[in-house]
């Protein structure tokens, strides 16, 4: 039955709606100024142009999501991948639409504070608190700045504050509502998310997952509460937020993977099973080959490292030197490397020992795991040898040649046998791309190894390939996969030499799962180290607190307009400041405690300890891990963690005030000491402006005037 | 039902103990009482929280209880005697340097011989090993080159034998510790035996290394802070301040050896703050008392090593009084302490002269010499041009020539002093290029510039000019040499001479990075000292340097030390263990031996002794786990108690941190862990066994306890006896050749006897 009249009634918190504008006001306002790329769009742009164009690509910075947003945003703004992103300061053309591609990360950096107000409300502050700390947030210069452009900590701070904010809206429901389930369903995909644009989300992930371990536990304990439900609600916990996150952080791979389906610049850092799924490159070439390596085939066999480089085993015409620099003696044999170019000279024929003939019989005799076979160059067929003679840069392994018979008491040692690693059964053929081999010496049983090691000019600073008897289990320097193959039918050498220089093609179409993508995808990402260096405003984590340091965005490029990523001093300061207090407080409280002296009543103690627990604990797992690390670091790295000390600034005053003061005239003076403060945020947030959005431009006298500390770079140009 | 009953049963048995054996080793005993009523007021989270002192609640095994006494006296002696037996045995094959021998045999040379070196790890295991060398009649003449060398005549065997006494102590502390923290014989004799009959555990105390003589300190520490532990009723009383002097000795004495010591006093760290937190929840004792224990324990675990520590450093300094390779890591005034060092009793011309050839030392600690070579910096490093290091060997390529900035060669009588303010030349002596800067980013500090090695014989541009300025000088200000703080001002940018202090790569020969810096800032790293000076034509001064005192050396010491530590970082090409190789026992070291005709002797822990202690740790988090959420749930489980989280604690103290290490790191990094990982063992595994009760009535319950404990006794000594030759010594074929007697024991490919 239908109640007449309808009703709809609606509180709005006025505040909320305030500080929300306020927000959106500070973030989005002349979001295309500067008209030029801003810092580190330069790295995450060339991401986004990857992702209009669908090329493949590998980033070991993050997970996929944070590019994903980036991109969408670039999508709806109609951008179409093609921009040079090369250096810092390039003005972007006209059919760019900067306005777009900084959107989203803005409007996820405005919504922050609205948050960070909800937040303190959950914690059970009150709305004053609630008020304070967005303000603190919405008048912080460095995250104004680093909202403003096409980058992703404004991003990943706003979904670790939802997830925040959901779990304990969850926490916080009483237990009879259904409806709260749907919080900590948001809270679970808020960590998934936050994991997925960069994996600092990881550390305030574990945070929630401790704090939920906690109450779960309390859960657990209360005994007024039966068995089963107790079963229910945990294993509901679990699900929310240990497997939604979980697989969400799959699906942002799987997304990205069916998405970029086009080969492209970091192709060769993947297996070439990988790289054949891929549209281009390596799979226009390998597309239609012979899936089963048989006597008499054509091949190519690729090295299983990337390190340094991906290379092909080679030959050419060029012998050891007798004597190396060093006075040790060669076999002056031909050389055999590793060459990390596409060369006809790469490529190697798989003779039967047993006989002559060089091409592939009709049904084709496959070579299966355990055989024992001959390796003859295609070009100069020669066959690939190894003896004991020591290899030349690495002397401890053996040296491995191209040999051929000129009687000179150097006998062939030219037999390998082929040991599949990946093997699933004892007789398995050995498969193109998709088999790793090793290529045992039967005379000393040695295996081929790629050692990494350049040769010097005698050798064309390939790289060295030798064969090595004390080898280790499962190193990739001794896998090989065949990645170009096709069956030989010429027998004289000169049809063959023709043969090998006409590219390959037959059909058949090549799959590999997803699950298999996703890990070798997940490994590269983790373990593909690039060259770190230090950079001109990389700083170290001590450094942040104190805010030592700085980093220069932009400058204009006739003017002294220019951006950089400074903190508001006065904020910074407070909250160190409030980090210490309760640090103190906490350890007093703790203390007497102890001795049962209760300075506050219980219910006030646990909010203090939930207090503590978030803030304090966000703090801490988004700052001390950076100081293990051993990476190039940046004060935006530092931007998570303030943000918990800003939440928890107001809410400790706010505790000060009710609990701590007694005396009418002590409070009184806390008001006025915040008010002042507060104030003296504003003024700096107005001094720094200038330097927050890049206009308007300073004379150099007054860009001295805020170089507040002397370790800051401003830069002047010279007139 | 059964434990029910137990409980009277066994405080009858306690007070009857106490009644006819109130010998102090029995202590435990007396005490126990009071800990198990204690016990039954606390809250079972502190099962999962480890709190340390926990004993082992009566759960059945009476029969084997009865006679806890008698038994443990002559079970401790079979410990021990099968503990020295097995490390003991064959301690003098093979007869040549094994691995770091070399190392630490030569260290431990260099005390007896007096002569002053550098090494990483802090002296006490080095000073120990050297002083038994000197008891045994060794007389430190052997060179210790590589290993490999045969020993001949040396009396190496007293190095090798203290060692292995040590190690041999360890089964017998393990035995010690579990004892107390469990109150079962079972459970000490299971960890007992696993150390005593794992192969890498022989292997790693047969050597002259550093290992044994940690892990005995590690150990000793461990023992004696559960023994204070079992004291709590009595403090104050003499065995309760013996046990904590102990604690506090053996501490000093674990981070003597090495800096991995540090782990162990985190351990007794957090056991003192969790025992004083204790302490301060009893209302009955006053602020007072509490104040009392606290000033105790700082007193024996904070300040008491302290001193030790410091004391051994003074020794160190004491006894090695002669020059030797370790000179250039320190400064120059440290040096002058170091008799046969050139600036022992130095002479030299007093002020720096142009035309005079010196060495440039930075003022950072382990700054290094200013340093160039035939080397150019490789494509891609700013300019091409010649390198220009800091190195920390002395080196005749550290010299360099101060020359004015036009040479005019008026070298009539005596030459010009090098005065605040004036404009130098430096050339280097060996290839006549002039220090040189330019506006080019440095190698590794992106925010420096680049300095190199530019010009020859003189020639060059108005980029080699530096400006000589004497810190907290003015102009006209003579440079005296050793005690000038003196900084170099590129004339050109403005810029000042800096070590950065971090390591070049490969083609910069590892050597330390130089730049100049933009930022003014008066540091020791951009601060140089003149170290030799040799100009002929000036008359040679004695000069006393001012003497650094004893505390500025520990200092010094420690922060090269630090630096070396940090600066072992893997090299290319070089095979790196990774933590998590360690536990699964996934790759041993190689000790003596590559090929099938030598004498080969691998570190390799034994697999089953391994595999099983990985287990336990999987089954003690399960049984802790399970435990704990039945006690949150209010079901009541007995009073089984596991006293596992000390030992919990110390495995992960000892093995977690690794991951996060940046330097080089190998297998036998592990060994502390295991030794905790072990113990753990014995305590999961005997009330595993006992737990049977709760499936199986008795007497099954008891057969299927001694089965399971017999199966466990048989495994570990067959595959002792398959795999003792690992530690004592293979020859013939590799494993993965045909025709090897360990060819059926090569379980994991990546091991490689």
């Amino acid at each position: 039955m239908l109640q007449l009249p309808l009703v709809v009634t609606a509180q709005v918190d006025l505040l909320l709606v305030l500080v929300s504008l306020l927000a959106f006001w500070t973030r989005l306002s002349h979001l295309n100024y500067p008209n030029a790329v801003v810092f580190d769009e330069v790295y995450y742009g060339q991401f986004v142009s990857l992702y209009m164009k669908r090329v493949f690509f590998i980033d070991d910075s993050g997970p996929p999501l944070g590019h994903m947003i980036l991109a969408f945003g670039a999508y709806l703004g109609g951008f179409d991948g093609n921009f040079m992103w090369n250096r810092i300061g390039a003005e972007y053309p006209s059919t760019v639409n900067v306005w777009s591609l900084r959107l989203l990360p803005a409007f996820c950096g405005a919504l922050c504070v609205p948050l960070v107000y909800l937040l303190t409300l959950e914690l059970k502050f009150s709305h004053l608190s609630a008020l304070g700390a967005a303000v603190l947030l919405l008048l912080e210069n460095s995250l104004i700045v680093q909202s403003r452009f096409m980058l992703l900590e404004s991003v990943l701070i706003f979904f670790v504050l939802l997830a925040f904010f959901s779990y304990l809206r969850f926490h916080n429901a009483p237990s009879s509502s259904w409806s709260r389930y749907s919080w900590l369903i948001l809270s679970g995909v808020s960590c998934g998310a936050a994991v997925g644009v960069k994996y600092m989300g990881l550390f305030s992930y574990l945070l929630l997952l401790v704090v939920a371990s906690l109450h779960t536990w309390k859960l657990i304990g209360d005994k007024t509460i039966s068995h089963m439900n107790v079963c229910v609600q945990s294993v509901h916990r679990v699900l929310c937020l240990v497997v939604v996150p979980v697989l969400l952080y799959v699906f942002w791979f799987y997304v990205h993977l069916s998405f970029l389906n086009r080969s492209g610049p970091h192709d060769q850092l993947m297996s070439s099973a990988f790289q054949a799924s891929l549209q281009g490159g390596l799979s226009r070439i390998t597309r239609g080959q012979p899936l089963e390596v048989a006597y008499g085939s054509q091949v190519t066999l690729r090295s299983s490292v990337s390190q340094p480089i991906p290379c092909w085993l080679h030959s050419h015409k060029v012998n050891y030197p007798i004597r190396y620099d060093n006075g040790r003696g060669s076999s002056h044999q031909q050389q055999v490397t590793c060459y990390p170019f596409k060369d006809v000279n790469n490529w190697w024929i798989i003779k039967d020992p047993g006989r002559q003939q060089l091409v592939v019989d009709t049904p084709p005799r496959p070579v299966r795991h355990g055989d024992v076979i001959q390796l003859v160059h295609g070009m100069t067929s020669r066959f690939l040898n190894s003896h004991d003679v020591a290899a030349p840069m690495s002397p401890h392994t053996q040296e491995v040649s191209g040999y051929i018979d000129f009687n000179v008491s150097m006998p062939a040692q030219n037999l390998w046998r082929v040991d599949i690693s990946n093997r699933e059964a004892e007789s398995e053929v050995w498969k193109t791309i998709l088999s790793e081999v090793r290529l045992i010496h039967v005379n000393t049983s040695a295996v081929l190894k790629l050692s990494g090691v350049s040769l010097p000019d005698w050798g064309f600073r390939q790289l060295e390939v030798v064969a090595d008897k004390l080898f280790k289990a499962h190193s990739s320097s001794l896998e090989w996969t065949v990645e170009e193959h096709r069956y030989g039918t010429s027998q004289e050498q000169k049809e063959r030499e023709a043969e090998l220089h006409s590219p390959t093609h037959i059909d058949v179409d090549r799959k590999i799962s997803f699950w298999a993508k996703f890990v070798e995808l997940q490994w590269k990402m983790l373990t593909v180290k690039q060259e770190e260096s230090e950079h001109k405003y990389s700083s170290s984590p001590l450094e942040w607190i104190t805010m030592e340091t700085n980093i220069a965005y932009w400058l204009h490029s006739s003017t002294n307009a220019q951006i950089h990523l400074i903190g508001n001093p006065v904020s910074w300061g407070v909250a160190n400041l409030s980090l210490l207090a309760y640090q103190l407080l906490a350890v007093v409280y703790l203390l007497r405690r102890r001795r049962g002296l209760k300075d506050v009543p219980d219910g006030v103690w646990d909010q203090f300890v939930c207090l503590g627990c978030v803030c304090v604990g966000g703090w801490l797992v988004n700052f001390v891990p950076f100081l293990l690390m051993d990476k190039t670091l940046f004060l935006y790295h530092y931007l998570p963690a303030l943000c918990y000390l800003y939440l928890l600034s107001p809410a400790l005053l706010e505790h000060a005030h009710t609990h701590l003061l007694s005396s009418v005239t002590h409070q009184r003076a806390l008001c006025v000491g915040a008010l002042a403060v507060l104030l003296s945020i504003f003024l700096t947030y107005r001094t720094f402006c200038p330097l927050t959005y890049g206009s308007p431009e300073l004379s150099a006298h007054q860009l001295q005037g805020l170089k507040w500390r002397d370790t800051w770079d401003i830069l002047y140009r010279r007139r | 039902m059964a434990k029910a009953e137990c409980t009277p049963k066994w405080n009858t048995l306690a007070l009857r103990n106490r009644k006819t054996c109130p010998t102090p080793e029995k202590s435990f005993q007396t005490t126990f009482t009071p800990v198990s009523k204690d016990k039954n007021s606390q809250t079972a989270g502190h099962l999962a929280g480890g709190d340390t002192q926990s004993s082992n609640g009566p759960s059945g095994q009476f029969l084997a209880r009865e006679s806890i006494e008698s038994p443990s006296k002559v079970l401790l002696m079979l410990v021990a005697g099968l503990s020295f037996s097995t490390r003991l045995y064959m301690i003098t094959e093979p007869p040549h340097v094994c691995w770091d021998e070399t190392h630490f045999g030569k260290m431990g040379s260099y005390y007896i011989n007096r002569t002053f070196f550098f090494d990483v790890h802090p002296p006490l295991g080095k000073m120990l090993i050297g002083l038994a060398g000197y008891m045994s009649g060794y007389d430190g003449t052997f060179p210790f080159i590589k290993p490999g060398d045969k020993y001949e005549n040396q009396n190496y065997w007293g190095m090798r034998g203290f060692c292995a006494t040590l190690g041999s102590f360890l089964p017998i502390f393990a035995y010690l510790i579990v004892l107390e923290l469990s109150n079962s014989c079972t459970a000490a004799i299971i960890a007992a035996t696993l150390l005593i009959f794992d192969t890498g555990c022989i292997t790693i105390s047969q050597y002259i290394l550093l290992d044994p003589i940690l892990m005995f300190f590690i150990m000793a520490a461990v023992l004696s802070m559960v023994k204070f532990n079992q004291q709590r009723y009595r403090s104050f009383s003499a065995s309760w301040w013996l046990w904590l002097v102990l604690t506090g000795i053996n501490l000093a004495g674990a981070l003597g050896v090495k800096f991995v010591g540090l782990f162990v006093i985190i351990l007794v760290g957090r056991n003192t703050i969790w025992d004083l937190w204790r302490l301060l929840g009893d209302m009955s004792l006053s602020l007072v008392d509490i104040a009392k224990h606290f000033l105790a324990r700082a007193f024996a675990l904070i300040l008491l090593p302290l001193i030790l520590y410091v004391t051994i450093f003074a020794v160190h300094f004491v006894v090695l009084n002669k020059s030797g390779p370790g000179d250039g890591f320190f400064s120059s005034a440290f040096q002058s302490r170091l008799i046969g060092n050139n600036l022992h009793n130095a002479s030299m011309p007093e002020y720096l002269a142009f035309g005079s050839t010196v060495t440039i030392k930075n003022l950072r600690i382990a700054g290094g010499y200013l340093h160039s070579h035939w080397h150019l910096y490789p494509e891609g490093v700013g300019a091409r041009q010649q390198q220009v290091t800091a190195y920390l060997h002395k080196d005749y390529n550290n010299l360099w020539v101060v020359h004015r900035q036009q040479d005019n060669n008026s070298q009539s009588g005596n030459p010009d002093l090098v005065r605040h303010g004036d404009i130098v030349r430096l050339e280097h002596k060996e290839t006549t290029r002039n220090l040189h800067s330019h506006l080019h980013e440095a190698p590794l500090t992106k925010k420096h510039f680049q300095v190199t090695g530019y010009g020859i014989n003189g020639t060059g541009d108005a980029n080699d000019l530096w400006q000589v300025e004497v810190c907290g000088g003015q102009k006209g200000d003579p440079v005296k040499v050793l005690r000038s703080k003196v900084r170099f001002l590129h004339r050109a940018t403005g810029c000042v001479l800096y070590s950065s202090g971090k390591t070049l790569p490969k083609w910069g020969w590892e050597q330390i990075e130089v730049t100049c810096s933009p930022y003014l800032k008066e540091t020791p790293s951009s601060q140089w000292n003149i170290e030799d000076h040799i100009n002929p034509k000036l008359p040679n001064i004695s000069l006393s340097v001012l003497k650094p005192n004893f505390l500025e050396i520990l200092l010094e010491s420690h922060i090269v030390m630090f630096r070396g530590n940090s600066g072992l970082k893997p090299k290319d090409n070089e095979m790196n263990s990774k933590p998590w190789h360690w536990p699964i026992n996934y790759q041993g070291l190689r000790f003596s031996g590559v090929n099938a005709t030598e004498y080969r002797v691998y570190l390799l822990g034994n697999p089953v002794v391994w595999w099983i202690n990985l287990a336990s740790l999987g089954l003690y988090l399960t049984m802790v786990a399970v435990a704990s959420i039945a006690t949150q749930r209010g079901f009541s489980l007995g009073q089984q108690r596991i006293g596992g989280g000390l030992l919990m604690l110390g495995w992960l103290l000892h093995y977690a941190p690794f991951f996060t290490m940046g330097r080089i790191l190998y297998f036998h990094h592990y060994f502390p862990a295991m030794l905790f990982s072990s113990m753990l063992t014995g305590l999961t595994l005997d009330i595993l066994f006992r737990s049977a009760d709760l499936l199986l009535h008795p007497p099954y319950s008891y057969w299927f306890q001694r089965a399971g404990q017999l199966l466990l006794l048989f495994s570990i000594l067959y595959s002792f006896y398959l795999f003792h030759p690992l530690s004592y010594g293979m020859t013939g074929p590799l494993a993965h050749e045909p025709g090897s007697a360990m060819a059926d024991l090569k379980w994991m490919d990546s091991w490689e006897f």
